[in-house]
């Protein structure tokens, strides 16, 4: 072998190695939940506020009644990954890497106590096909754009929005890009959902790097008899909701707000309020 | 000899590589993304707080110390804005947390203007800039601010006049300091999305930094710009 091609090679895999190591950020570690956002709802059932719900998310949503949590087949079934940047708790982030050549084939986010573990796949590996199984997690793909970890979630199954009943269906998808700036991770999630939502939802989350290690998964979750005896789920009729008003009578916030319309998103809606 | 002429050469294509070229002479002639435009705010989180002044009291996720939540309680917007302080919520530690539209243009070839309608306020991002000298204290503060590779902007604002994190008085001090973030993302169907994390220090009244992160819809024009004077209320 020529020493010009010796050379070639190792200045092209030198070249390689330091746009990988001066584009990408470390990921895995301890991040810790900076809750400064508040993004689960209050608890009252009908808190729909900064969701684009559409119709049909909406009439879904107000059907909701808490009370299905206390059915025995609906206690474990946690949330889908879209809780993941609204949830209470931290990330656990850790990586599998090739042994031979040294590259990250997946990241993984621990699971919460009511949320299950996500593993971002970035060997390439494509999604699987529409018919394949769908899961609480979903499937999730990464790669890195510059210094920004992209990663894509399909095939879940449909669950919530958000805990206080905002539905999502088997057909939504969540987009995150992953910045770090310090000692900072921001998340921006961008979920799509054709059947519930109006328009693609947008959030971010921040959360700070932890000296502390955080857990890899919660505890486990275990069913027992919480006194709901009926044979149908828990549920509100349409128009029967009895907490719609809740969030007017808390805290002033219109009923088209609490309820999730899009318009509410807009700075215009807030013009609209102060001249009622 | 084969190997170290190899090193020398690795070497130095991995430093050219991490350092590519002398800085630009300019701020905008080295941007390292676009933000100028018109973005609106799109109010996913924090709703209660952000379309609707909260009441008294209600000053939940903020990690405010003994001392914060003393001068919150206190929050009395009539004196605000007998005292001429109804822009006190328009800071630059909480404007980009405002319903608001905001115009980004370069005002000139090292200085970044951010205009809100909203409270009709402007922010200056100063580039290649010394840090601030003490001076006047201002609603907007000084901004110093820098590209960071590969395609953020990061901005550090001091000498603020002491305002409010929230509309209902959660209150910062003018020796806060407010470090942020500009990022920009693609979002379906073509449009842009800017996210803004924003990191507020202030010990005065906060038990530690108070972390937000807001995000904009880019608009293809300013017809929905709206110029709305500061309200306490």
């Amino acid at each position: 072998m020529g020493s010009n091609t010796v050379l070639g090679k190792v200045m092209l895999l030198c070249v390689l190695g330091c746009q990988t190591a001066a584009a990408q950020f470390e990921l895995t570690g301890s991040w810790a939940a900076r809750n400064h956002e508040f993004l689960t709802g209050d608890g009252l059932p009908v808190d729909f506020t900064g969701i684009p719900l559409n119709e049909e998310g909406r009439t879904r949503a107000l059907s909701y009644s808490e009370s299905q949590l206390s059915m025995v087949e609906r206690q474990c079934q946690g949330w889908p990954a879209f809780y993941l940047v609204q949830g209470p708790f931290g990330l656990k982030i850790w990586s599998e890497t090739d042994p031979l050549k040294g590259n990250v084939i997946s990241y993984t986010i621990g699971a919460w106590e009511d949320r299950a573990p996500m593993i971002i796949w970035m060997d390439g590996r494509p999604h699987p096909s529409q018919y394949a199984e769908h899961t609480r997690a979903g499937f999730t793909t990464g790669l890195w754009e510059g210094n920004t970890l992209v990663t894509r979630t399909t095939h879940m199954k449909a669950g919530f929005l958000r805990k206080t009943g905002a539905p999502s269906s088997d057909e939504a998808s969540l987009t995150m890009r992953f910045y770090r700036h310090g000692d900072v991770l921001t998340i921006l999630a961008i979920i799509e959902d054709p059947i519930y939502l109006a328009e693609p939802w947008i959030l971010s989350r921040s959360f700070q790097l932890s000296a502390a290690p955080l857990s890899t998964s919660g505890p486990p979750c275990i069913t027992a008899f919480e006194a709901t005896t009926r044979e149908t789920a828990p549920h509100y009729l349409p128009e029967k909701n009895p907490f719609v008003d809740e969030m007017t009578k808390k805290y002033g916030v219109p009923r088209d707000a609490a309820i999730g319309k899009p318009e509410t998103l807009y700075p215009e809606y807030k013009k609209k309020i102060a001249a009622r | 000899m084969r190997i170290s002429l190899a090193a020398v050469l690795v070497s130095l294509s991995c430093l050219a590589a991490q350092d590519r070229g002398a800085p630009p002479a300019t701020a905008k002639g080295g941007a390292l993304t676009d933000l100028t435009g018109y973005w609106v705010a799109y109010v996913t989180e924090d709703w209660r707080f952000r379309m609707i002044t909260p009441r008294k009291g209600d000053f939940q996720a903020v990690p405010m110390n003994e001392e914060g939540r003393r001068v919150a309680n206190a929050w009395d917007p009539a004196a605000d804005e007998a005292a001429g302080n109804q822009c006190k919520a328009y800071g630059a530690a909480a404007i980009m947390r405002q319903a608001a539209r905001f115009h980004i243009t370069w005002q000139d070839e090292n200085t970044l203007r951010v205009e809100s309608d909203a409270g009709m306020q402007a922010r200056l991002f100063h580039f290649n800039s010394a840090p601030a000298a003490p001076g006047e204290r201002t609603w907007q503060g000084y901004s110093n601010a820098q590209w960071e590779r590969p395609s953020s902007l990061k901005v550090t604002t001091t000498n603020l006049r002491a305002g409010y994190l929230r509309k209902n008085g959660v209150p910062y001090s003018e020796s806060a300091i407010v470090t942020e973030y500009f990022d920009k993302a693609p979002a379906p169907g073509g449009a842009e999305v800017l996210l803004v994390t924003s990191i507020v220090d202030d010990p005065k009244y906060l038990a530690q930094q108070f972390i937000v992160s807001s995000q904009f819809k880019k608009e293809a024009e300013g017809s929905k710009w709206d110029p709305t004077p500061c309200s306490a209320k």
